[in-house]
């Protein structure tokens, strides 16, 4: 039943095979695809010869160029030192205020602190330090634990609340969750410290008895904060966990506390002048 | 001529399941996978809620079109294949298919609801827990009785090429999936695979690439194997390019996972390996191309008057893209370009959207009428409205993936003159916002191409004929 047949379109013969009504042409292999397969084999062979490639009983054949991916990454990230040596063992001679102080260093550390900054910071402070609910902006002068450059250093340096033992420490007490305060109690200090924030404060009321005996040894009698404890100022209108009331009695009762990584055990001390010199000048260094 | 004197009695009750199981999962998988492109434009649509959570609808979106409507579209294809190029009824019968059909729809369900819930073994396009995996090792078994059952009971002397490659896949696909699942169950959701660090990495993208290679290519090369040349009224271009593109394929494409983890802590002359065997892809992979597009000649006016045959050559077409572009990506100079970008993305797209998805639904334009006894589908019309609607689908899709992807690899290794790095991370993913919300767009069309698809589907197996002078035009004997 096999009968081989004339394709009157190509001219080549057919197998003679049918299947369901299919039946396939004796064509040659293309000899273009023919070439061009044995050129990719030949190729490969050759890369065999010059790189790592097989393996071995005791290991693997390593290849006439010496090539190794780690090797490779070595040299780049060798080529990068060497070309950024120049500056950056001026960074490391320097302590932060002189970086500041000389223009070019300045002009430098700014460069390497923004994309230190966008790559380590912006997912918690936002890029360009603009701050989120929680993150504290760094684009304006109001800083918890100051914004001195020595400050700011610091708190890159050891973060806030973390387990480095130079770690900025300091929480504010549960008033409400701990049974310190009375509900009335924190109702009114909460009224108290939103005329403060609007710059009225509400001489003689209960709240500002309750103020007194409990808030100002960190946050200050007119409510100006105090850095060192990292207490904030509650004489404006920056708030980190909104202003409303409901927010400052939330914060009363059972306060948040953000924390922050000690960025020495991640970033190289050079990173870390130039994100202090860059946080500094982004608008609020004091 | 016609071989066909006795009337074999197929079994086609199981098939047309299949069949409209094929196109129920496409739909489904096809706007899941448009839902997680708008989350990546607008994360909000991640509703925060973890099960709505990019990271569990991702893999419903693998799954669903990967297995679901592609394993779906190889079993209806595979076993109406075999069973009529072998002039054997399917082994087994309607029991035994019908015990594939139930098992498998009941494995895709439980999958899915197990993504959703949050179990996971953490094997890209192997989530399913132990238990699912030994659920689905029965059906593939049962799969393979079936298949490999009808083939030795053939009337035929010889076996045809579309069954070369469905019975590679079936075995291949048994083998990776029984390798790369080894894992130590401790409890009924949760298991531990027993490769660790890089061992796991390896074997995942041995099974990952050839579920590429063997799922998605060969298994599909079969189905191309029989519509192209069924649908063209031609016979196959090169028997003998059959032969040779199929065992260079089958013996090359098993080596190249590695290209998945160039630049990692895989040992070089692994990835050496991984880079070499898939540049000599290249050719055997065009063999398939070759022998799709030539069994053309003498007929390739059916591109104009066949819209079934446009969607079946465009596949083959879109197969010779990616497979041009899957070894020129794997080379080490071009892949620390493009790796972990979205030009990986839009790879993975061209050949699943333009050739598994095209080659399928031309397929199905193919068999759905013949299943049910209609000259022809529904509306030709609605074929080509579909075919014009998903190709724009797609070139918007990979274009806008080239770009981000090329666009994300040169942002993430731009240096500025002073030596740091021009851009952060997040602002690579700022830029890539335009092409996310392109991308979406692009799938949406895609969607909205099939939903014509299932109109045309449901109008032809009512029995309905919509343009009768188109239809008869382009199917007219020639």
């Amino acid at each position: 039943m096999a009968t081989i047949e004339k394709d009157s379109v190509s001219g080549q013969n057919t197998t003679g095979h049918e299947w369901d009504g299919i039946k396939e042409l004796n064509t040659p292999l293309p000899k273009w695809w023919v070439y061009v397969f044995w050129a990719t084999v030949v190729w490969a062979v050759a890369y065999w010869f010059l790189y790592p490639s097989w393996p071995t009983v005791n290991g693997y054949l390593k290849g006439s160029l010496g090539y190794s991916s780690r090797g490779e990454l070595a040299n780049e990230l060798d080529i990068q030192k060497k070309a950024r040596s120049a500056w950056l063992s001026k960074i490391e001679a320097s302590d932060v205020a002189a970086i500041e102080q000389d223009k070019d260093l300045l002009r430098y550390a700014m460069a390497g602190g923004k994309i230190a900054f966008n790559e380590n910071c912006a997912a918690c402070h936002g890029v360009g330090g603009v701050g989120a609910y929680g993150f504290p902006t760094l684009a304006d002068d109001e800083w918890l634990w100051g914004g001195t450059l020595a400050d700011i250093e610091q708190t890159i340096k050891f973060g806030v609340r973390n387990t480095n033992k130079d770690s900025r420490q300091s929480e504010m007490p549960k008033f409400g969750a701990d049974g310190l305060l009375k509900d009335d109690q924190i109702s009114a200090v909460a009224d108290y410290v939103l005329s403060l924030a609007s710059k009225a404060p509400a001489k003689g009321s209960a709240g500002e008895t309750v103020f007194t005996e409990n808030c100002v040894v960190c946050h200050g009698e007119d409510g100006s904060g105090q850095a060192a404890l990292g207490a904030p100022a509650l004489n404006n209108q920056i708030w980190l966990y909104k202003g409303t009331k409901d927010a400052i009695v939330a914060q009363v009762t059972k306060p948040k506390h953000g924390n922050m990584p000690a960025w020495s055990e991640r970033l190289e001390p050079s990173t870390i002048k130039m994100l202090a010199v860059y946080v500094h000048n982004l608008g609020g260094g004091k | 001529m016609s071989i066909n004197t006795e009337a074999t009695p197929y079994c086609e009750d199981v098939i047309k399941k299949f069949a409209i199981a094929a196109v129920f999962w496409g739909v489904v998988g096809f706007l899941a996978g448009d839902f997680i492109a708008l989350q990546l434009a607008f994360p909000v649509l991640n509703l925060d809620l973890e099960w709505t959570s990019f990271g569990r609808l991702r893999p419903v979106h693998t799954s669903a079109v990967i297995f679901a409507f592609g394993g779906n579209v190889l079993f209806a294809t595979s076993l109406y294949i075999v069973q009529r190029t072998s002039r054997a009824s399917l082994f087994g019968g309607n029991g035994l298919g019908g015990f594939i059909f139930y098992g498998f729809q009941s494995f895709i369900v439980l999958a899915a609801l197990s993504y959703v819930l949050g179990f996971s073994q953490g094997q890209e396009y192997a989530e399913p827990e132990w238990i699912l995996d030994l659920y689905l090792t029965v059906i593939w078994v049962a799969y393979l009785i079936a298949f490999a059952g009808t083939i030795m009971k053939r009337k035929e002397p010889h076996i045809y090429v579309a069954n070369w490659f469905f019975f590679a896949m079936i075995l291949t696909i048994a083998m990776l999936h029984l390798g790369n699942n080894i894992a130590i169950p401790v409890s009924l959701t949760k298991s531990y695979n027993v490769f660790g660090g890089v061992q796991n990495a390896m074997t995942q993208w041995w099974y990952g690439h050839n579920a590429v290679g063997f799922f998605l290519t060969a298994g599909f090369l079969g189905i191309m194997y029989y519509f192209v040349p069924k649908r063209a009224n031609r016979p196959v271009y090169s028997y003998r390019l059959s032969i040779v593109h199929f065992w260079a394929l089958i013996f090359l494409y098993i080596w190249a996972g590695p290209h998945h983890l160039h630049y990692t802590a895989l040992p070089d002359w692994a990835q050496t390996l991984g880079m070499t065997f898939s540049v000599m892809l290249w050719m055997p992979s065009w063999g398939g191309m070759i022998n799709g597009l030539m069994t053309l000649s003498g007929a390739w006016d059916k591109l104009r008057t066949d819209p079934v045959m446009r969607f079946l050559v465009s596949s083959v077409a879109f197969y010779g893209m990616s497979t041009f572009e899957g070894p020129m990506m794997s080379i080490k100079a071009v892949n620390s370009l493009s790796h972990y970008t979205d030009w990986g993305i839009g790879h993975v797209h061209s050949g699943a959207l333009g050739w598994v998805a095209f080659v399928s639904f031309g397929a199905l334009y193919d068999l759905i009428p013949k299943l049910w006894g209609r000259k022809e589908v529904y509306s030709l019309k609605l074929v080509g409205v579909h075919f014009w609607v998903a190709t724009i689908g797609i070139v918007l899709y990979i274009t806008a993936m080239w770009i981000s992807g090329i666009m994300q690899g040169l942002m993430w290794r731009a240096y500025d003159s002073l030596g740091f790095l021009q851009y952060s991370f997040i602002e690579t993913v700022e830029a890539m916002h335009p092409y996310y919300v392109i991308r979406a767009t692009g799938g949406f069309l895609f969607v909205l191409g099939a939903l014509v698809m299932v109109y045309n589907v449901y109008k032809t197996i009512k029995g309905d004929v919509a343009d009768e002078a188109y239809a008869s035009a382009a199917s007219g004997a020639r």
